[in-house]
């Protein structure tokens, strides 16, 4: 509707004229037709919506009382008091009592939802009015409009401001109405001619349309004016009727506004943000395809059901779920799906879930696979090999150097520091390298090998203490440096964590009869065990009570880094072939000492105690049904290992960030030592350099010595000069 | 996290891979209601649990109308262990339910338990005995002498609780709202942090009275919205990095874990209410954490 303009003059005069006839008329108002006797009088103002018929009515009982007695006591009352009702479109025009500022309190909300009904019966008056041949039709048409949007506000203000009006008593001119001495009384009204001058606004009329116009600014830099925004605060909250809205007002202010400005993307449009969610979701979708082709499918579920590597991660994860441990069922799931990817895709003899290791940025999973019989891993070796050798070849050909260097100039002195001797990495499928490593991301990424173990990585790894970042290429920063990157770091831990928290209950596995014994190797003992087909299962109680019911299976590391010791000076001297041994035997044989380790399948009571504390922890799983518990163990050397037995299974899983536990703070290893410059030797004599007074003492004394010996020539001279003259 | 949501809380927290069986989770169920019927708190949340030697701790607190006023603390232990039973037992099935009420925690405590180290063994009533050398005065001489202060688990156990609150307890910006009365109440109106702000760690406060607060200058202040920004962020913790922040299931999760307390875990799923920190762990501080990172 357009602006508010002036009101028209008329309006207050038309009121006072009809005010008679219509009082009787407004109780019954919206019930009967009104008559179309005023037709002239075309409701100028918009209609009020059915909603306020009723509220009309209410009110116009409690201000009729008014009306009689001080009349309008406002002029834009009076001028809203065209606001009809639906059926007085139809033909009259029925002013709503005077009391405009009944409605008031229901104008803001009809007005947004009844905008277009308004339209739409200004229209039909219009019909009306041309029918009954208005002449000032357009005029009060205009009116109407242009008095739609004040009046409402109009009404809100005048509902609250009707004692201000009686202090306006200033006359303003002929169309003051609202002076409250002046009474009206029906014999005076009278119909007045509709006047074509558009009237001046009535003050208080004016400061509404000011107001209004104010509230509905906009900034160049918000488009939102207050009006709209308070418009929508109010529609939502009535739509919503939240409780208590008053507490949460602030909160629905600020939702209100961002909706405005960020209103919801259309549905063809992918949201951004999003993105990474879908993708992720897409490819753990492929998870839970099958591979099959169409013709296929029987057979190989058949196979399928006979005979697969992959473990039953559901039953473990049910099992650890009964002790408080392990990760989410729907993560399970996940797992074992990617876990059957990863046999599909490498050729796998048999796999096991070990466990999650927590990162920074990311999460590994971990998956300890033993690849079939004869299955090599192929370039992992080589390139390992060739590093070695490498090694190797280097001292050689400082060696070498050396010797043509000997001859020419002053030799350099060579460093006395000789690496230390590589113990070398134990062969795959044994010791620390006995399962292969695959870790992923997320059940869905692809599974990434993790290199074999050497001695070195595992004897460093234990003298640092670092984080794992999430990233397999990320590099290790730490003193002393730790040779190799992140994926050799977690590869050494898992070893570490393996190597001391694999368990099972006693008599679950057993050695086997044939091996041969302590002669290989030089009494590292037995490496191999088998499953006992006898087994009968240890009852939980038992379990839980005594640590010696529960065995390592997996062989402990040495202080070497390996399971089987290797001595190290052995294996250097086979390497050396040169006739430099001298040197070599000049820094004499240190003699190694075997290192020895807890046999094979020792129970965990004979483990070290960690400060007076037992490093294991046992519980049954459920306090109040210990018939049907399982027994837990918990490590608190490596916290986040766990193992459960019951009846004839078990499992062992790890959870945690991948650090040992020590009561102590970690206390980094200092640097060496520094070393100690070449010694002494009648080749190279260190010397302190002569001072200023020593050196001018000595060209003092060899000028001396230099003037002594000429004077002596210069004599000797002078002698045989003499001689000859004679 | 909200009792009230405990067992979708439980599955969003469980990528740290440490949960409650679901015996003990029914168990808490009830018992968190019957707790919260009892002391009339407005919101009760369940911290978390510490691992003892002997048995565990599972830890509770009472939120009141105010969310920022101090909470009680509740406890629950297992049943002390009579004759040969094993470690773990309970008497009788009634200790599972009780839950009993902790003192607040105090600097001398704090200071106090400060030299303690190790393990928490389980039992409430544990006594660590730490020597001291106290300097002694009797007449005219002064000498040191060795004294043996008795320290009891109970203590211990507030006030690790009460450092792990201060320390680690994560809120979602905009999940508490402070009105101009002074009381914080919980924000009805809380959608959850958009993807963009849940990456961040300025988007997670620390849900305790604010320390940094008032070190801002002042233009960062400016930009501060006084009703939801009145709590420390996480951002300029010391260290700098002692928080991993991950994404899971593509973006649909966001996981914080600490790494000074190794153990706390903090999830939300952006976008809906879901939020809420449990601790299950050993209770001990990592302090070698600036050489791990």
């Amino acid at each position: 509707m357009g602006d508010p303009s002036p009101d028209p003059e008329p309006q207050p005069q038309q009121p006072s004229s009809r005010r008679s006839s219509q009082v009787p008329q407004r109780r019954s108002r919206e019930l009967s037709l009104p008559q179309p006797s005023i037709s002239e009088e075309v409701p100028q103002t918009p209609f009020d919506g059915p909603a306020m018929q009723s509220s009309q009515g209410i009110l116009a009982s409690q201000t009729n009382l008014q009306d009689w007695s001080s009349g309008p006591p406002l002029t834009a009352q009076e001028n809203l008091a065209m606001y009809p009702t639906e059926e007085a479109q139809l033909g009259g025009v029925e002013y709503p009592s005077l009391n405009m500022g009944f409605p008031s309190e229901l104008q803001p909300q009809p007005y947004l939802e009844e905008g277009g009904m308004q339209a739409s019966r200004n229209v039909s008056l219009m019909l009306q009015q041309l029918q009954q041949g208005q002449g000032s039709l357009f005029q009060q048409l205009d009116s109407t409009y242009l008095e739609t949007q004040p009046d409402y506000l109009g009404q809100f203000n005048m509902y609250q401001g009707e004692d201000l009006q009686f202090d306006q008593g200033v006359p303003h001119g002929p169309y003051m109405r609202d002076d409250p001495t002046l009474q009206y009384s029906p014999s005076e009204l009278g119909f007045m001619p509709f006047s074509a001058e558009v009237p001046e606004p009535e003050p208080r009329e004016l400061a509404v349309q000011n107001a209004k116009a104010y509230l509905l600014q906009t900034s160049a830099g918000c488009s939102l004016s207050l009006y709209e925004h308070l418009v929508n605060l109010l529609t939502k909250i009535l739509n919503q009727r939240p409780e208590d809205p008053l507490s949460i007002l602030e909160s629905l202010n600020r939702t209100t506004q961002r909706e405005w400005f960020h209103p919801k993307l259309d549905t063809m449009r992918d949201d951004p943000e999003l993105e990474p969610t879908y993708e992720m979701a897409e490819r753990q979708k492929g998870l839970f395809l099958r591979s099959s082709a169409g013709g296929e499918g029987e057979q190989e579920m058949e196979e399928e059901v006979a005979e697969t590597a992959v473990p039953n991660i559901m039953e473990t994860a049910f099992y650890f779920e009964q002790a408080g441990v392990g990760l989410s069922s729907d993560e399970s799931f996940r797992i074992f799906m990617a876990l059957k990817q990863l046999v599909e895709q490498q050729p796998i003899h048999t796999c096991r879930f070990w466990g999650k290791i927590l990162g920074l940025s990311r999460n590994y999973l971990v998956a300890e696979v033993e690849f079939r019989e004869g299955e090599e891993e192929g370039e992992e070796e080589e390139v390992e090999e060739m590093m070695e050798g490498g090694e190797g070849l280097d001292p050689h050909g400082e060696e070498e150097g050396e010797e043509d260097e000997e001859k020419v100039t002053d030799v350099i002195p060579k460093p006395m520091w000789r690496p230390p001797p590589i113990v070398p990495k134990e062969e795959s499928r044994s010791g620390t390298n006995k399962y292969l490593y695959f870790v992923c991301n997320e059940p869905g990424r692809p599974w990434t090998r993790l290199p074999h173990v050497t001695p070195l990585q595992i004897v460093q790894a234990r003298k640092i203490k670092k984080f794992f970042t999430g990233y397999l290429d990320a590099p290790i920063v730490s003193f002393p440096p730790f040779p190799g990157n992140e994926a050799n770091y977690l590869r050494a831990q898992i070893a570490r964590i393996s190597a001391a928290t694999h368990i099972s209950p006693l008599g679950f596995y057993q050695f086997s009869e044939e091996e041969g014994d302590e002669e290989e190797e030089g009494g590292a003992g037995r490496d191999s065990y088998e499953e006992n087909p006898d087994f009968e299962g240890i009852p939980v109680l038992e379990l839980v009570d005594s640590m010696a019911n529960w065995v390592h299976h997996t062989q402990h590391i040495l202080p070497q880094g390996r399971c089987t010791w290797v001595n190290p000076l052995q294996k250097l001297e086979e390497e050396e072939e040169l006739g430099e041994e001298e040197e070599k035997a000049d820094e004499g044989v240190e003699e190694v000492e075997q290192e020895v380790g807890p046999p094979l399948l020792t129970p965990l009571s004979e483990d070290a105690e960690i400060m007076h504390i037992s490093p294991w922890t046992a519980r049954l799983s459920c306090s109040l049904c210990p018939q049907y518990s399982v027994a837990v163990v918990r490590s608190n050397l490596w916290p986040g290992a766990y193992a459960y037995a019951s009846g004839k299974k078990f499992e062992n899983l790890y959870i945690g960030w991948g650090h040992k536990y020590s009561p102590e703070n970690f206390n980094p290893p200092l640097p060496a030592p520094i070393q100690h410059e070449y010694p002494s030797s009648p080749d190279v004599m260190e010397m302190s350099d002569p001072t200023v007074e020593e050196e001018q003492a000595l060209k003092a004394a060899q000028e001396q010595a230099l003037a002594a010996a000429e004077e002596e020539e210069e004599d000797e001279e002078e002698d045989e000069d003499e001689d000859l003259d004679d | 996290m909200d009792a009230e949501s405990l067992l979708l809380s439980l599955e969003l927290a469980s990528g740290s891979g440490q949960g409650l069986s679901p015996d003990r989770r029914a168990s808490l169920l009830t018992s968190l209601t019957l707790v919260k019927r009892d002391y009339r708190y407005d919101r009760v949340l369940f911290w978390g649990r510490i691992l003892g030697l002997v048995a565990d701790y599972y830890i509770a607190q009472g939120l009141s109308e105010d969310q920022l006023a101090p909470r009680k603390t509740l406890y629950r232990g297992r049943g002390r262990k009579l004759g040969n039973q094993d470690p773990g037992d309970v008497v009788g099935s009634l200790n599972c339910m009780e839950w009993s009420l902790l003192p607040p925690a105090t600097e001398e405590m704090v200071v106090q338990t400060s030299v303690l180290k190790g393990r928490f063994m389980g039992d409430p009533s544990h006594e660590y005995e730490h020597t001291e050398l106290q300097k002694m005065s009797e007449g005219e001489k002064v000498f040191e002498e060795e004294v043996v202060v008795q320290i009891k688990e109970e203590t211990r156990l507030v006030s690790v609780i009460d450092q792990i609150d201060k320390a680690v307890a994560v809120i979602p910006r905009g999940a508490l709202f402070k009105t101009p009365f002074g009381p914080i109440h919980v924000n009805r109106t809380f959608e959850g942090l958009s993807l963009s702000e849940a990456k961040k760690l300025s988007s997670y406060f620390h849900f305790k009275e604010p320390v940094e607060l008032k070190n801002k200058t002042l233009l960062e202040k400016a930009d501060l919205d006084p009703s939801l920004d009145f709590m420390d962020p996480l951002e300029h913790d010391i260290p700098k990095g002692s928080w991993s922040i991950q994404m899971e299931r593509g973006n649909a999760l966001v996981v914080l874990r600490s790494l000074l307390w190794p153990g706390l875990t903090f999830f939300h799923a952006p976008r809906t209410k879901n939020y809420g920190y449990i601790y299950v762990g050993t209770g001990e501080k990592n302090i070698d954490l600036p050489f791990m990172l």
